[in-house]
């Protein structure tokens, strides 16, 4: 099958990264339909799947940080509390995800800030995939194919691609999948309750 | 014996003349001229301003000028910004407010700097002073919002309530509540640094609604980008304001509504606030955009893009404070874009980050000096920089009179050419004549002090960070620098010598913190002996400084003039090298 089920790999894999950074995924445990959804394809992707992870992957990979010199630089420790954590690599100079799809053994990365907008971006996935979308529609989603694009959003949920503004999108989206239409059709309920839960307050 | 002129001007004549000398400077030469004008003037002084709330008693201040009705007071050392300075170190208020509170029942401001503000004080002050109005509390602590309560209930003209960038504990937020509906006068109100849960909104809309006269307005992150509109329309006179968190969905009613309510305040100049900014949001600042002359940013977490894109619509503006995240692309249009730039600060997104995280170099700030001719007060965080960036830059901007420069690396050479940067600081010095404030980092020997101590007639303000190579930099700055007030220096390897060769120098300074440098025990001790008139203070939190031979070198050293004598109120790991002192001891 295209995932694993329920191997909970959260649980059990090895962090670098410091007690407090997984929180996010903790947070954002919603119904256990949804969350099967999130569960990672492969074994590899376990350690960098999700934002938080590939903070910890750019912790192993990058420069050991210096012992912190104390009231240097010389930055007030308000502001200091007011940055939000050094954001990873991805979001400064490109947008990288991930992109899987159900039934293909590899992953692939893409650079979303080189698109300007959904039509651009939907014409290299099928590219790159080998499949073809079908038609979209606000109401109705993809019609008429056996993919449909979705992607993972900040606060963990699975929404359709092209069903927000392209720039909200590009700030939002943490993964792509290319789920089989199947699939999708479910997710397409819940997809559609979207706009209650999007309107409270984001922390 | 001084032949009295016939002065044909009654006292009252001139009085009425003094009153129009504001200038605390200006009213000290006064004071100078003759006897009576000493006493005429004294009476008259209704502002005072104490850089260093140590360098003179209450009961002095009091003494000479019995009328005052303003009074400025500065406690902690500007390091103390950087948590040099350990806590409970002092720069406590509460004296201040206990002796005022007798001799000045018409006191009717107060601005305190980095002092220790307790609710004691504050209630001490909203009993004490019946025709209070200006409160500004500026990087202080120690109090909560009962205090605030305390001053919103009793101060029933109050006009400006400011506590920029202070530290207060959350008890409760309907502080505000306590502002009574008599209460119409405010005109200026910054509650920026309060946390979550501490304002009331509710009531600061009743409040708003009220002060027609309110001019100036920052509000806290608490506050959410929906209730904005809603603020706005109830103060369109506002020139000045800060807006809270400024992240939403974005919804095309809240957009729509957000953007008419900043085009109703015609009168709107200066923005900040900006926390956890959505970019889809900034067009609604479109219609003000031609009209503001500052914006701090420094807390919007946005890229260069959409920067570019909002700066590009402020051409009037002159102050701009800002993240890194604006990069050197973004600070070139700045410099296209905003001709009458007076001040520019740069601050780092990820200022503990080994990489860089940002494309923002030296070029950027060589873009604005070329661009923006009236450039004169710099802050800039960077990790390269060049001699020939520098030189640059001081050419195309003479006018400069503050430049600090944080190269994030401690020691980091000119990139270029490895060198230290004494030629490119050394030609900031010599172009900008009027330089009052200067900040030193990057690689640096003792010849960027000879360049300072030459060319730096008119600094005011030093701030060293890991430079230098002998006492001979120490000697350079303290023999050369005429107008020199304040110098801070860290992990420098000055010594005694030049210390203790330039003593007198230092009764000419309000102060002089040296931390992690070389100067020993025995110095200071001598120092204090030597110099009546200055007060010697050792801080070490490990152990007392006697406990170790005296040629040691002591962790910390602040070294300020004084006429009340050693301060009661150090706590145990602060020395005073003071004889009198050490003979209690």
């Amino acid at each position: 099958m295209a995932f694993e089920k329920d191997l909970n790999l959260d649980a059990t894999e090895l962090r670098l990264g410091l007690p407090g950074t997984s929180d996010e995924s903790a947070k954002n445990q919603t119904p256990a339909t949804l969350r099967s959804n999130n569960k990672r394809a492969l074994p590899e992707e376990s350690m960098s799947s999700n934002a938080t992870a590939s903070k910890n992957c750019d912790q192993e990979t990058a420069p050991l940080p210096k012992a912190q010199v104390i009231g240097w630089p010389p930055i007030r420790s308000y502001r200091k509390n007011n940055l939000q954590p050094k954001k990873s690599e991805g979001e400064i100079s490109g947008i990288y995800v991930k992109v899987s799809m159900d039934g293909a053994p590899y992953l692939r990365k893409i650079d979303l800030k080189v698109f300007k907008g959904y039509q651009e971006l939907l014409k290299a996935l099928e590219d790159m995939f080998k499949f073809k979308a079908g038609e979209y529609s606000e109401r109705e989603g993809y019609n008429g194919s056996e993919f449909v694009p979705t992607y993972e959003d900040k606060d963990g949920d699975w929404m359709l691609v092209g069903d927000v503004p392209w720039e909200m999108f590009t700030n939002s989206c943490k993964k792509l999948r290319i789920m089989k239409g199947s699939e999708a059709r479910g997710l397409g309920c819940v997809v559609l309750k979207k706009g209650r839960k999007k309107n409270s307050p984001s922390a | 014996m001084q032949k009295e002129m016939a002065y044909s001007f009654p006292d009252e004549v001139l009085k009425h003349v003094f009153s129009f000398i504001q200038s605390d400077k200006d009213r000290n030469a006064v004071s100078l001229v003759c006897k009576s004008w000493y006493e005429i003037e004294r009476w008259c002084r209704r502002k005072v301003f104490i850089g260093n709330c140590y360098a003179v008693s209450p009961r002095m201040v009091i003494r000479r000028f019995p009328e005052v009705r303003s009074i400025e007071l500065k406690g902690k050392p500007h390091f103390a910004d950087f948590n040099l300075v350990p806590d409970g170190w002092g720069g406590y208020v509460l004296q201040w407010i206990a002796e005022m509170a007798g001799a000045y029942p018409w006191l009717g401001e107060i601005r305190l700097k980095r002092m220790v503000v307790t609710d004691e004080s504050l209630e001490l002050i909203a009993k004490s002073f019946k025709n209070f109005k200006v409160l500004v509390l500026f990087s202080c602590e120690g109090f909560s919002t009962d205090g605030l309560a305390a001053i919103a209930a009793s101060c029933k003209n109050l006009r400006e309530l400011d506590l920029r960038e202070s530290e207060v504990d959350d008890l409760s937020g309907h502080w505000l509540a306590q502002f009574p509906e008599t209460c119409t006068s405010l005109v200026s109100l910054n509650i920026s640094c309060l946390g979550s849960d501490e304002v009331s909104f509710s009531a600061l809309e009743r409040l708003v609604d009220r002060c027609p006269n309110l001019r100036s307005l920052q509000l806290n992150r608490a506050v959410t980008l929906d209730k904005i509109a809603n603020i706005l329309r109830r103060a369109p006179q506002l020139v000045d304001f800060g807006t809270g968190n400024y992240a939403a969905e974005l919804q095309p009613d809240v957009f729509s509504n957000l953007a008419g309510a900043f085009s109703s305040c015609k009168e709107l100049k200066s923005l900040s606030g900006f926390w956890d900014v959505v970019p889809a949001y900034l067009p609604a600042l479109y219609s003000i955009c031609p009209r503001l002359t500052s914006l701090n940013l420094s807390y919007a977490t946005i890229q260069s893009p959409d920067l570019i894109k909002l700066v590009s619509h402020c051409p009037r503006l002159q102050r701009l404070l800002v993240l890194d995240y604006v990069e050197d692309s973004g600070l070139e249009e700045l410099a296209s874009s905003c001709k009458d730039l007076q001040e520019l600060r740069v601050f780092p997104s990820d200022p503990f980050g080994v990489e860089p995280n940002v494309s923002l170099t030296e070029q950027g700030l060589v873009a604005v000096s070329l661009g923006c001719p009236k450039l004169q007060s710099v802050l800039y965080f960077c990790r390269r920089m060049s001699n020939a960036a520098l030189v640059t830059i001081a050419q195309n901007c003479p006018n400069l009179t503050r430049f600090r420069l944080c190269i994030i690396e401690p020691k980091t050479p000119d990139y270029l050419t490895l060198d230290p940067l004494d030629a490119g600081f050394g030609a900031i010095v010599e172009h900008c004549k009027d330089l009052r404030r200067l900040s030193l980092s990057g690689l640096l020997t003792d010849h960027v002090f000879e360049y300072i101590g030459t060319y730096g007639k008119k600094l005011e303000m030093l701030s060293v960070a890991f430079a230098g190579d002998s006492d001979l930099g120490l000697h350079h700055v303290l023999s050369g620098c005429e107008s020199l007030r304040k110098l801070e220096i860290r992990d420098c390897p000055f010594g005694d010598k030049a210390l203790l060769a330039n003593a007198a120098k230092l009764e000419t300074m309000r102060s002089l913190w040296m931390s992690s440098c070389a100067v020993s025990f025995g110095a200071c001790k001598l120092l204090g002996q030597k110099m009546p008139k200055l007060n010697v203070e050792v801080i070490d939190e490990t152990e007392p400084p006697d406990s170790r031979p005296e040629s040691y070198p002591v962790d910390k050293l602040y070294i300020y003039r004084s006429v009340a004598g050693p301060r009661f109120d150090m706590p145990p790991f602060v020395w005073s090298m003071d004889e009198a002192v050490k003979i209690l001891h």
